[in-house]
């Protein structure tokens, strides 16, 4: 029996569990529960074929899906990474690492350059997968380095928004992204870039109190979760049930805060002509 | 007087201290007045020392105390010839944010700041120091007025937060905070700001991205309150003394870190305790901040205003 036990079961075993495939091959919508082939959603963009639910999407996906073709990824660098020395059950700087590992990103923005439309511009995406897209010195940093960029190249800037809100482990560090990143912004506004962001699911707290909200113009994409209090937050507050479609896209642009909803697939070429028409192209 | 959980001694101390004095209508007897001597010694020396060493949790409380002077004390203390100006010529008059001109030490400014309220009805009227959007509307508005006319500005904040409410939300609380702070920013005149109770996260960075941010002894400043920051790192309010803790929210900790450029000391036993001598206090150091501002240039404001905001943060 031993040779059994040692050379056929392992074997057996080994193909029972093997995997040749991800976990994630098979994708749930969050909102109709259908259940979708990872490449099908790929395919489409990240969007659900069926209910049109905007999937969240990594930040390098998301710069493939904007540009021509080539595109050039900034460094940045030259800000502190735990500037409270921050701890709970776990250290914060090991949650910064798991979460570089995770996303194979330095951290929640990336920022990034290349044409759109044989138009250079300037591309700032925030990737949710980074510990929720929160905003930290380095994100601010990021933001910062690629308006100035921007302003250097005189570019116009594409942000797209994503982030649950501050970055709590870097305490009032975070905070000071609100005044710091508007400084960028005005910048751009001097100069008279375009700015234009695009506000995807969800951006909420003090992101949208700074930078995410002071565009020359708003894009939201469908079904997004925008606003300044997490709507836990009011419903706590108020207690009251809030109203239907609450902080969404939708909403957001019935009580005039956006510009426009757009479908993921419309995306890119509402995006050039927008900078065309600001250009005066 | 209110006395705060962690002053148990000290209340019973003073509590003897009245008793003993009911006890002894007059100066006849000199030993029950030698007790009340020592003892009054007694609780003093145990309110400094309990001060000297209050943790960041104790200070959010002190911060909090609805004796500690509000906005409205300072203005009548410090604020000659005030002239309110209401709304935000767009929706409503939010009373949480009172603004208008006055003369200060014989300065014309605009002063602007988050009012609490001291009792229940004016709590409810000033929303507790939460403002909506019209409130930061309404400070923006009256902060680019002070620029055209070259007044100086200075900003009181006291709130734990911009409200968080339906109307609000519908109203664009984040693009109103947005554009308030880009307004602080865009300012040619000195802003000062002081943080006189709590400087609630984004509700606070409206009106308090200044040339110069004070902050009193024991007043804090946060990215999310002690009880939103448990409930956002561990989904537990309850931990809130523990996020107050490990989050660097005090004066002392906030001006080390050269967030902040400047903190008032407070009376033994906290503001709360002697309002005439802070009142006078925060007077002697606004009247400093603004002499050495005013004499600056418009560019030279506004630069070293940004300068100062976006080194924060960074190495090198």
């Amino acid at each position: 029996m031993s040779w059994i036990n040692n050379i056929v079961t392992p074997k057996i075993k080994e193909i029972l569990t093997k995997k040749d495939v991800p976990d994630n091959l098979w994708i749930k919508c969050p909102e109709s529960g259908q259940m979708v082939f990872h490449k099908d959603l790929e395919a489409n963009q990240w969007v659900i074929p069926g209910s049109n639910y905007h999937m969240k999407i990594p930040a390098k996906k998301r710069l493939e899906l904007l540009y021509d073709d080539e595109y050039t990824v900034i460094d940045v660098e030259g800000s502190v990474s735990d500037p409270l020395k921050f701890k709970d059950e776990k250290k914060y700087i090991d949650r910064l690492k798991d979460a570089r590992k995770k996303t194979g990103t330095d951290d929640a923005v990336v920022i990034s350059q290349g044409n759109l439309g044989s138009i250079p511009v300037t591309c700032i995406v925030q990737d949710f997968a980074f510990m929720g897209g929160s905003l930290g010195v380095a994100a601010g940093e990021a933001i910062i380095k690629a308006m100035d960029e921007a302003l250097r190249s005189s570019s116009p800037v594409i942000l797209f928004s994503a982030a649950g809100g501050a970055r709590m482990q870097e305490g009032i560090l975070s905070l000071m992204q609100m005044p710091r990143t508007t400084i960028a912004v005005q910048k751009l506004n001097e100069a008279r870039i375009p700015y234009i962001v695009v506000l995807t699911n969800p951006t909420t707290g003090g992101v949208t109190a700074s930078y995410a909200m002071l565009g020359d113009i708003h894009i939201a994409e469908p079904g997004a979760l925008i606003g300044f209090a997490g709507p836990r937050v009011i419903e706590q507050t108020i207690k009251e049930k809030l109203p239907e479609g609450f902080q969404r896209s939708e909403y957001l642009l019935e009580h005039g805060m956006i510009d426009m909803v757009v479908h993921r697939h419309d995306l890119r070429s509402k995006l050039i002509t927008i900078c065309k028409h600001l250009l005066n192209k | 007087m209110q006395y705060l959980d962690f002053e148990k001694n000290v209340a019973e101390l003073e509590s003897k201290v009245s008793e003993l004095r009911q006890l002894a209508p007059s100066d006849e007897d000199i030993s029950i007045d030698e007790n009340i001597k020592q003892l009054e010694q007694k609780a003093n020396m145990a309110l400094e020392k309990l001060y000297a060493t209050l943790s960041p949790w104790q200070k959010t409380k002190v911060a909090r105390h609805p004796d500690r002077p509000h906005f409205r004390d300072y203005l009548e203390a410090l604020f000659d010839d005030f002239i309110e100006l209401a709304g935000d010529r767009k929706y409503s008059n939010d009373h949480a944010i009172i603004g208008g001109l006055a003369k200060f030490a014989d300065i014309n400014v605009m002063v602007i700041g988050h009012e609490k309220g001291s009792n229940t009805t004016e709590r409810i009227k000033h929303n507790f120091g939460m403002a909506g959007p019209e409130g930061y509307r309404k400070a923006e508005r009256l902060m680019s007025l002070a620029d055209r006319f070259n007044i100086p500005i200075i900003t009181f904040v006291d709130t734990a937060g911009a409200y968080p409410g339906i109307g609000a939300e519908e109203r664009g609380q984040s693009e109103a905070i947005a554009r308030s702070t880009q307004t602080c920013l865009n300012v040619g005149v000195p802003l000062i700001s002081i943080i006189i109770g709590e400087g609630g996260s984004g509700g606070a960075v409206a009106i308090a991205t200044a040339n110069r941010v004070i902050m009193l002894e024991h007043s804090i400043y946060t990215v999310a309150s002690p009880e939103a920051s448990a409930s956002i790192l561990w989904r537990d309010s309850g931990k809130a003394s523990e996020a107050a803790n490990s989050m660097k929210i005090t004066a002392q900790d906030l001006i080390e870190m050269k967030i902040i450029d400047d903190v008032i000391t407070e009376p033994v036993g906290g503001a709360h305790r002697n309002h005439e001598k802070i009142l006078r206090d925060v007077e002697i150091n606004l009247s400093r901040h603004l002499s050495e501002i005013t004499k600056l240039d418009r560019k030279i404001i506004i630069e070293d205003r940004r300068n100062k905001f976006l080194s924060m943060g960074r190495v090198g």
